[in-house]
């Protein structure tokens, strides 16, 4: 049976429950439609790269289930396409690479999570001093401030791994030279 | 006998060397490009969001494909945006 994946985008203005039941209703209905649901992945609260219906923010779901065709897509789509509550949707199928890769990012085995998360982790211990701090400043947001500076802190460790080790290797060579 | 390490040079002679480029999806076996993962996808785009030219990032072509559809699906999910400065 072929994979598929549905990536959502629920309004954020709604309470924490409507938002779950909203999602979970569309889970539903997958399911009802014959289909088999693999996996469900909540992605949290997110910052849009661009406002969508005058919102900058949006909380992102992803639903990977496999089905015998894809017609029950179209019925799907419709539904979503009719709720207000739903900002953006997409329907990917993903092949057998795909179908490898989600498992593998589940089960913690691919490198570059496994560094975010050992990034993440040391991140946390160095912010967690910080985060202190804040929170005693601003009780209301206990959570929010510290996975989201790590997230961002931990980007351009991870993406620049390939090319900065020859760049910085060549870089000392040049000021050895000068100096000589 | 002055050997070549003795010369100094008045400019590196190592600059103006080009590095071979490669596609780092067959020399690291990636197969799949997740539309979803915002850090990965920000490597093959410049500074304004758009989608560099193989020439630059030395992809192959059946990979290089692949990254424009996981960017223009990102952007259609607000992961990545359609027009900006200064992303990076």
């Amino acid at each position: 049976m072929p994979q598929y994946e549905i990536t959502f985008i629920v309004d954020p203005v709604l309470s924490g429950d409507e938002i779950k039941q909203t999602a979970d209703n569309y889970v539903a209905k997958i399911k009802e439609e014959g289909a088999e649901i693999v996996h469900v992945e909540e992605m949290g609260l997110r910052q849009l790269a661009y406002p969508i219906k005058r919102r900058n923010s949006g909380v992102y779901y992803c639903v990977e289930f496999s089905a015998p065709n894809g017609v029950l897509i179209q019925t799907i789509e419709l539904a979503m396409r009719r709720d207000e509550r739903i900002m953006r949707f997409l329907t990917a199928a993903l092949d057998k690479y795909g179908v490898q890769y989600n498992l593998d990012k589940r089960e913690g085995k691919i490198k570059a999570y496994k560094f975010k998360k050992e990034a993440i982790a040391k991140e946390k211990a160095e912010a967690a001093k910080k985060d202190d701090k804040r929170r005693n400043d601003n009780k209301k947001k206990p959570s929010k401030p510290a996975p989201k500076p790590a997230a961002k802190v931990e980007a351009p460790a991870e993406t620049k791994v390939e090319t900065p080790v020859e760049a910085k290797a060549e870089t000392p060579s040049v000021n050895e030279k000068t100096e000589e | 006998m002055a050997t070549r390490e003795d010369i100094k040079f008045l400019s590196n002679p190592k600059i103006g060397q080009l590095r071979s480029k490669y596609c780092r999806f067959r020399k690291y076996n990636i197969r799949y490009i997740d539309y979803k993962d915002e850090d990965f996808l920000m490597q093959f785009v410049n500074e304004q969001g758009k989608i560099l030219p193989r020439r630059i990032t030395g992809n192959s072509l059946k990979y290089q494909r692949k990254i424009a559809t996981a960017v223009k699906r990102a952007r259609h999910l607000a992961i990545l945006p359609y027009v900006t400065d200064l992303l990076k």
